[in-house]
């Protein structure tokens, strides 16, 4: 062994010590390295390039708006499940109620599918808020007088009669009809547009949008002429997109600074207890029942909010956006970050959107692009079978034809694989004291 | 311990401050099973009771009626005057009666500290908003120095201070009941009612929670243990009700219940 591999460990140690110092550190670092995977699978799909930086910001925002969305529902769920145990199965229903509340309040009543009452906004994404707080309240009662099972039962029964509810096209007609608001029903409705778009339908886009527009020197070798070509480095709906996503950043943090505070606090170590036992919580002097339905709406007023800022910004609503899949990633997203922990929970949401979630596409999108692939077969027996002459093409062909199916395959190994080896998740073995204060015991001066 | 050294329990009327447990009548049925039968018994400010009975005898389900654990199908059950049969775990607790349980139920993924912490009633950052408004958290910060100083003292009286930073679930049986019941007293208890105190705990840390129960009764505590250690029962309470099938069947002090036949019997000649 040389001198440089053994000292190669320390530095490495000392660098991962540094990360773990401070949460800011060990997110950044998560999200630094996402990025970067990202922008190595997009050059090995297309190459070094100009073009490619278009590209590699498109992965990015997509990733982003993605990491957002489910941090924001991750950190919600970890309220209810994380410290409260309360389990939670219907997260899509109460993102759902967040996203057509707000549609029924704001859209304008002349939109074409689902009308609304085209009330401001803001009113829209209270009422959002308010209307799965509601909802929640609604489903927490009788689940709280039963076992905590029942909760997982009612909630995902709820999340499924909501879903269907507002693909109900007899129940939109009769709203649109009596109260004037209606959901479209399986037509979708349309929503209003993101309040950042005004930027970049203004003069204001256009000059930013040049900014990132650069002038390349271009040889003509047939005309032996010389000119410049422009070259967008970032195309203004990446661009428009990301200003969306920093609003949705910007929430995060004050959802995140929020559920922090409540985690270090008394009101959180009553939670922790009512996971912990809530025989024993009681029996010291604690009513669990508020505590569990005053977090209940909370957790689903923000995944709520959560509905409207994700599903809700894409100008329009379709019920088969809110099936479980969605509450089943949001779990997944937890289980590696953590239960239990804030950080947990948004480390969690970057390492799921981007190597679970978006990564598997990437990969696919790099094999079809660098190995040419001739069409897919259409059966299994037709992708296998060749292997026995070790041509893998048809293999692989099938494969990223069905890459979403494999998807699922990948989250239950990685799933299989964390439950066995790391339990806790990535952070979730840390210890959050669950105190306004630090409880170490005062040094007096003696 | 000077806080909760200085709270004795509240005088109200001459006759509920003598006696702040009642129970009269107390019955639970499980189906076709009646686990306690027609029980009456009060316990004296300032003692130590035991509750004894063979296996089975409904000592356990008896605690769970008086701590709302378990509603009673018939019978009440009066703390300080004031009849207190159905109430809620929280509102019986909240009144000053507080219990510790057979097996110990420390809150194993919390650390020591935050079980002692959780313990305090009257907790200003319990209230959502206060525990979130920037402006509000002053008072709960304030309050929880306050409370820091005295889980220390509590955690210094148990002599578990070394462990303050542990999760509980690493502690040992006998260290856990110590938790409990310190996690008890940060509740400013009028009574405690500890079941089977002693149950799993090795003769040191035995010695050690006696000691604690005494120095606290000298403190004008009032307990009511349940026990299976005769000798714990017989050197420490000043006196004992024994319960069989569910009814009570000798209630004196240690030397009547040493002498009483049916006691024997029911125990089927085990040395008392």
């Amino acid at each position: 062994m040389t001198a440089s591999e053994a000292t190669q460990p320390g530095l490495r140690d000392r660098f991962i010590g540094w990360i773990e110092q401070s949460d800011r550190r060990i997110v950044l670092a998560t999200v630094a390295f996402v990025y970067g995977v990202f922008a190595i699978l997009v050059i090995l799909e297309q190459g070094l390039g100009l073009g490619t930086v278009n590209s590699i910001f498109g992965a990015w925002r997509t990733i982003t708006f993605l990491f957002a969305a489910y941090a924001l529902l991750t950190l919600a769920l970890n309220l209810h499940w994380g410290y409260t145990g309360m389990f939670n199965i219907g997260v899509a229903g109460f993102m759902a109620v967040g996203v057509y509340t707000m549609g029924l309040l704001s859209t304008s009543p002349d939109a074409l599918s689902g009308q609304g009452l085209g009330l401001p906004l803001p009113i829209g994404i209270l009422g959002g808020m308010i209307a799965a707080a509601l909802v929640g309240l609604v489903a927490a009662i009788p689940a709280l007088r039963v076992s905590a099972d029942y909760l997982a039962i009612v909630t995902l029964g709820l999340s499924e009669i909501i879903r269907l509810s507002a693909g109900s096209r007899t129940l939109s007609n009769w709203t649109t009809n009596t109260f004037g608001a209606g959901t479209g029903g399986g037509s979708g409705m349309d929503l209003p547009d993101r309040p950042t778009d005004f930027i970049f339908n203004s003069s204001i886009g256009e000059s930013i949008a040049d900014v990132f527009t650069v002038d390349v020197p271009r040889i003509d070798m047939l005309l032996f002429e010389f000119g410049n070509r422009e070259v967008t480095l970032i195309s203004s709906s990446i661009l428009s997109d990301f200003v969306w996503t920093f609003v949705m950043l910007l929430v995060l943090a004050g959802v995140y600074w929020m559920v922090r505070r409540i985690g270090y606090s008394p009101f959180g170590r009553v939670l922790k207890a009512i996971r912990e036992d809530e025989l024993v919580a009681q029996s010291l002097g604690k009513d669990t029942r508020r505590f569990k339905i005053k977090v209940f709406m909370l957790g689903c007023a923000l995944m709520g909010l959560a509905g409207i800022l994700w599903q809700g910004s894409q100008g329009f609503a379709n019920p088969n956006s809110y099936r479980p899949v969605v509450t089943f990633y949001a779990f997944i997203a937890l289980i590696i970050g953590g239960s239990g922990s804030n950080t947990g929970s948004v480390v969690g949401s970057i390492l799921f959107v981007g190597l679970l979630f978006e990564g598997p596409r990437q990969v696919g999108a790099i094999i079809s692009a660098r190995l040419n692939l001739a069409d897919a077969p259409g059966t299994f027996d037709g992708a296998v079978a060749p292997l026995a002459q070790l041509d893998v093409t048809p293999f692989l062909a099938y494969a990223v034809d069905n890459i979403a199916p494999l998807q699922f395959v990948l989250l239950g190994v990685v799933l299989i694989i964390i439950i066995q080896k790391r339990p806790d998740g990535v952070l979730g073995d840390r210890t959050e004291t669950a105190a306004a204060i630090d409880l170490h015991k005062e040094e007096t001066n003696e | 311990m000077s806080d909760a050294t200085t709270t004795p329990p509240a005088e109200t009327t001459t006759e509920t401050a003598a006696t702040p447990l009642r129970v009269e009548g107390l019955e639970k049925r499980f189906g076709g099973i009646v686990a306690v039968d027609d029980a009456s018994f009060d316990v004296k400010a300032g003692t130590v009771t035991g509750l004894i009975g063979p296996n089975g005898a409904g000592k356990s389900t008896t605690f769970n009626c008086i701590t709302g654990a378990l509603t009673p199908t018939d019978g009440e059950v009066y703390f300080q005057g004031e009849k207190i049969t159905g109430m809620r775990p929280e509102q019986i607790a909240n009144r000053g009666l507080v219990r510790t349980f057979q097996i110990a139920r420390a809150l194993s993924e919390m650390t020591v500290l935050e079980n002692l912490m959780l313990a305090p009633k009257a907790q200003q950052g319990e209230k959502l908003w206060r525990s979130v408004v920037p402006g509000a958290r002053q008072g709960v910060v304030d309050q929880e120095t306050e409370l820091r100083e005295r889980v220390w003292e509590t955690l210094e009286f148990f002599e578990i201070d070394h462990l303050a930073y542990e999760k509980a679930e690493n502690l040992s049986g006998g260290q856990q009941k110590l938790l409990e019941m310190s996690r008890a007293m940060m509740t400013e208890p009028e009574m405690l009612l500890l079941d089977e105190p002693m149950a799993g705990v090795n003769p040191t840390l035995e010695d050690k929670l006696l000691d604690r129960i005494h120095s606290l009764r000298e403190d004008g505590y009032t307990f009511l243990l349940v026990e299976h250690d005769m000798d714990v029962i017989m050197e420490e309470c000043e006196r004992v009700i024994v319960m069989h099938q569910g009814s009570i069947l000798a209630d004196g002090n240690p030397d009547e219940i040493r002498d009483n036949e049916q006691v024997i019997e029911a125990y089927l000649g085990e040395d008392i």
